[in-house]
């Protein structure tokens, strides 16, 4: 039982709870079953909290940890191993916070299947959220890989008109990537006779040959779910076909899931391939933001053109990342924070605008600043976020991203970062862009023909927290650097430098 | 010396003795059974399979060679015997609904199916190859019966097919023992494993061995010798398929295990080349054939032959000492996972089959879960699970596989492992793709049997995935 009250598997599996009551509701009864799903997640929240209650954030270590043999035999040392440090906590109450956001945001765009809808929702919770505490290999495979299917049925069930295609290149782009990974975890499973990551990461001494092979079959496994140029491109059809609850936790929470991968596990298991493999990274991670930000420019559909800026914007945590120092690496955990409450907060715009008219195309919509100013207010905002103004988070993502990119030996000329800033003009370009075109200027075609209505208060309440969040970290990010700091330190502490 | 046999040796034979005593009784009592309360035989039969598991249960844990060395009793024989009794139990189950619905009800398919499943017991303790032969023919002829059991024109194509390719495949396997007595003087696997290592009769010997590789390869359709495959699979009776695509398979492989690792560990340098093509050939044509089938039981067929590549796979470092009592746990843990997901699949495909062979294309699983949701959760679980994929009990089942790969230091055929799997994700996953995200109106038969085995195996997927330990311990204790 003693292993059922820790704190880490409450917030892990509550939301089973949710899904098991949701399995005795009627179909029939969506109301109670969306009630259910959201009462559910705010608990959660309500755990993630009491957590981070009890988080120490002047401990680099491990915390709260929750540690029970699991898979003893056959020369198996497997553990059901959950913790959290500072590189995660974040990611943890950014994912409860996301994930209730999701499901309000849901109460009338799904109408059909809601039951089944919600189970997979509160099911991705619990994978998601596993990924971030689980310290085992192991255990983390397990909830890494699961996390796919029940977004595979998201995407598949309630998504646009190509969904099955989208759903199925997501789960296999996906699979093919995590594939290799399962090796490495052998390979690491034999050679340190336990799937502990803590007990990897002390016994350390990999052969530099090998652990270059072993970062890559990480890297490949993490790269596609960021995703980094160019294995990004299940990312723009799954966006575009996934319901707006989909496309916000997949911003959000997934492709965290594999920045996050490579703090976790590349930089500490395997330190010498980390700082031999930085400079391409850095190299990889420049193209995609160059790239991203382009395409993103091009875009006639607005839900795609957000998909692209992920690419950009995910380039940039990548190259904070392999600066490896720790204004790169604080700055980038910041960022995949920012990104996860701006660009959530763009799909949840766009999936309430698209829920009136059922198009993405920009050029049909303009002048809906007139006509629906709440809207254009908030669309404003998170805009403004995501392309970077000082005052609003994403700049001071961005800004200790490119400070720590300059001046890092690991990637070891200032060309990348140089490069990269330009990648903030061209967001400005793009945001704006697509900002003019749907809220400036005269009429179009569709706020023409539709009664347009602003947003309602079930709709505000779900924007204001993520707004609230931008302003926070815009103007007073230090408490979240203090919380970020020590860990970061710890993790740099073992690299070769 | 021949020593009379005593009490031990009946004991090694215990379980097997009831179910072949408990199968000729009922070939008698079923005589006077009336042609329409065949379900009572059905029930008897399964009491005898209960009973012989009941009492293969108490011999865990007991050791001990018998009848002069040609059969044993010990870890690996109880638990593949255990393996085997449920799948007859499930092939029983599978039966039960379906042979009256389609008119092919016959009280001999049970006794029918009783005898096979003590050819396979026999084959699980076998230590001589005459017995493995004897087993051989004892699991077979009984199947190419069972093909044909429901006298369509394609069944009997089927049960031809497969005998006479069957028969093939024995005339394989006597050749190679006949071959490899001739190398060694013995058909004893220990006598031969001595004779191996200290003589210098490679050739001949190597060439016994490659035979009794063929006909088990057969068996388990790896390939190149699974052409029989999807004919058979499709033209049989499904729930006849589905006994036949788990209890062959498990007696292939079992045969091919006890063989290989005691008799044939010096010839590992050639075999284990051998085997590292077989195998990666069965992944990789498995499943790229699969991909394109729209046939639920032909791709099953093509996925059964896929899973055997699996198997094979781990089997390839059984030259290395250490390594081999991996290879082998390994497999046999696979071969759980394969068995309980493998019957929970066909009890699918056999709630959704019409008469006429109507209700088999995948089009047909279209709209299942929006009518039938419970079923659509077990059949996502059972494709789930032959991925590989969490969190169930073929993803485990396939981390110790690759893990007896990588310990056997494969990383080459452990990488084509995974890459197929993902090809295989593929094909599984339209039937998931059908099921939830297709429109359609797909009627079921709800038979009380079939719905408890959908139910038991997925209960048993996925709790068995999330505490393993036990089914761990046995299959790496379940040594020769």
């Amino acid at each position: 039982m003693e292993f059922i009250l820790q704190p880490l598997t409450l917030l892990t599996f509550f939301p089973l709870l949710g899904v098991l009551v949701i399995l005795f509701l009627n179909a029939e009864q969506k109301n109670a079953i969306r009630w259910v799903a959201l009462g559910t997640s705010l608990i959660t929240i309500g755990i993630s909290l009491w957590v981070f209650s009890m988080f120490d954030s002047s401990n680099p270590n491990l915390q709260l940890e929750a540690k029970y043999e699991w898979i003893n035999v056959a020369r198996f040392n497997i553990y059901y191993y959950l913790g959290v440090d500072g590189l995660s906590i974040l990611l943890v109450l950014m994912t409860t916070v996301l994930t209730s956001i999701s499901i309000l945001c849901t109460w009338t765009a799904i109408e059909d299947r809601v039951k089944d809808f919600m189970a997979f929702f509160l099911l991705l919770e619990v994978g998601m959220t596993g990924v971030f505490l689980a310290q085992d290999l192991f255990l983390f495979y397990i909830f890494w890989e699961f996390t796919l299917v029940p977004m595979y049925f998201i995407i598949g069930i309630w998504g646009g008109p190509r969904r099955v295609y989208a759903a199925i290149k997501f789960f296999l782009y996906t699979m093919a990537g995590s594939i290799l990974m399962l090796l490495a975890i052998l390979w690491l499973g034999i050679y340190g006779n336990t799937f502990s990551v803590p007990d990897l990461i002390t016994k350390g001494g990999i052969p530099a040959d090998v652990q270059i092979w072993l970062f890559l079959a990480f890297t490949i496994a993490f790269a596609i779910k960021v995703p980094m140029w160019p294995v990004h491109s299940w990312l723009p059809d799954a966006h575009v076909e996934a319901p707006t609850a989909g496309s916000v936790i997949l911003a959000g929470v997934l492709l965290k899931m594999g920045t996050y991968g490579f703090i976790r596990f590349n930089i500490p298991l395997f330190p010498e391939a980390t700082v031999q493999a930085a400079p391409w990274i850095a190299l990889f991670a420049t193209i995609g933001i160059i790239y991203g930000a382009w395409v993103s420019y091009a875009q006639a559909d607005v839900k795609k053109l957000v998909a692209y800026s992920s690419v950009s914007h995910l380039g940039f945590v990548m190259i904070g990342l392999f600066a490896l120092n720790p204004e790169g690496v604080a700055g980038s955990i910041l960022q995949m924070i920012n990104h996860g409450i701006s660009t959530g907060a763009l799909f949840l715009l766009i999936g309430m605008i698209y829920e009136q008219t059922h198009t993405r195309e920009i050029k049909v919509y303009g002048g809906l600043w007139k006509i629906t100013p709440i809207f254009g207010v908030f669309m404003l905002i998170s805009a403004l976020s995501s392309m970077g103004l000082p005052g609003l988070n994403g700049f001071v993502g961005e800004f200790t991203i490119l400070l720590g990119a300059f001046g890092s030996d690991a990637i070891g000329n200032p060309w990348y970062a140089s490069i990269s800033a330009l990648g903030v003009i061209m967001a400005a370009v793009y945001i704006l862009y697509m900002f003019q075109r749907m809220f400036m200027g005269p009429a179009g075609e569709i706020t023409h023909h539709h009664e347009l209505k602003d947003l309602n208060w079930r709709e505000i309440i779900t924007m204001v927290p993520l707004i609230i969040f931008m302003f926070w970290i815009g103007l007073y990010p230090k408490p979240f650097f203090d919380i970020l700091a020590p860990a970061v330190e710890k993790l740099l502490s073992a690299l070769p430098l | 010396m021949i020593t009379p046999p005593t009490f031990t040796d009946f004991y090694t034979l215990i379980p097997y003795l009831i179910l072949t005593v408990w199968a000729c009784v009922l070939l008698l009592v079923d005589l006077f059974i009336p042609k329409n309360r065949k379900s009572i035989t059905a029930i008897l039969a399964s009491v005898g399979i209960a009973v012989s598991l009941g009492y293969t249960v108490t011999q865990i844990g007991f050791k001990s060679p018998g009848f002069n060395n040609m059969v044993a009793l010990d870890g690996f024989s109880t638990f593949a015997n255990i393996l085997l009794l449920v799948s007859g139990l499930f092939g029983i189950a599978l039966a039960y609904g379906y042979a009256k619905r389609m008119n092919i009800e016959r009280g001999e398919y049970y006794t029918l199916l009783l005898f096979s499943v003590t050819g396979m017991m026999l084959m699980a303790q076998a230590t001589d190859l005459i017995i493995v032969f004897l087993a051989l023919e004892l699991l077979s002829i009984p199947l190419y019966v069972l093909s044909a059991i429901s006298r369509r024109i394609e069944a009997e194509e089927s049960g031809v097919k497969y005998f006479l390719l069957g028969a093939f495949a024995s005339g394989f396997v006597v050749y190679g023992i006949a071959l490899i007595y001739g190398a060694t003087g013995s058909t004893a696997l220990n006598d031969i494993f001595f004779a191996a290592s200290s003589g210098d009769f490679s050739l001949l010997l190597s060439i016994g061995a490659a035979l009794l590789l063929v006909g088990f390869g057969f068996k388990v359709a790896a390939v190149p010798f699974h052409m029989w495959t999807p004919d058979v699979y499709q033209g049989a009776p499904t729930p006849v398929t589905a006994f036949m695509s788990s209890g062959a398979k498990i007696a292939g492989f079992v045969a091919l295990f006890r063989v290989f690792t005691i008799s044939f560990p010096t010839l590992a340098a050639d075999l284990t080349n051998v085997l590292w093509v077989l195998s990666a050939l069965t992944m990789i044509v498995g499943n790229f054939v699969a991909l394109s089938q729209s046939n639920i039981k032909r791709l099953l067929a093509y996925s059964a032959i896929a899973q055997a590549g699996y198997i094979l796979m781990a089997f390839v470092p059984y030259g290395i000492k250490e390594v081999a009592p991996v290879a082998v746990a390994s497999g046999l843990f696979y071969l759980v996972a394969y068995t309980v997901s493998n019957f929970g699949t066909w009890a699918v495909v056999i709630a959704l089959e019409k008469a006429e062979n109507k209700g088999l294309e995948l089009d047909d699983y279209a709209g299942l879960a929006k009518k039938y949701p419970a079923l659509a959760i077990a059949m996502t679980i059972f494709m789930l699970s032959l991925i590989g994929f969490p969190p169930t009990l073929g993803m485990v089942g396939k981390f110790y596989l690759f893990r007896a790969v990588m310990d056997g230091g494969f990383v080459g055929l452990a990488i084509i492992g995974v890459l197929t799997s993902v090809v295989s994700a593929y094909y599984y996953l339209r039937v998931v793709v059908n099921m939830y995200m297709k429109e359609g109106d797909p009627t079921i038969e709800n038979e009380t049997w079939l719905n408890f085995t959908t139910a038991i195996t997925a209960i048993v997927t996925v709790v068995v995935s999330l505490v393993p330990n036990i089914l761990f311990l046995l299959a790496s204790t379940a040594v020769f």
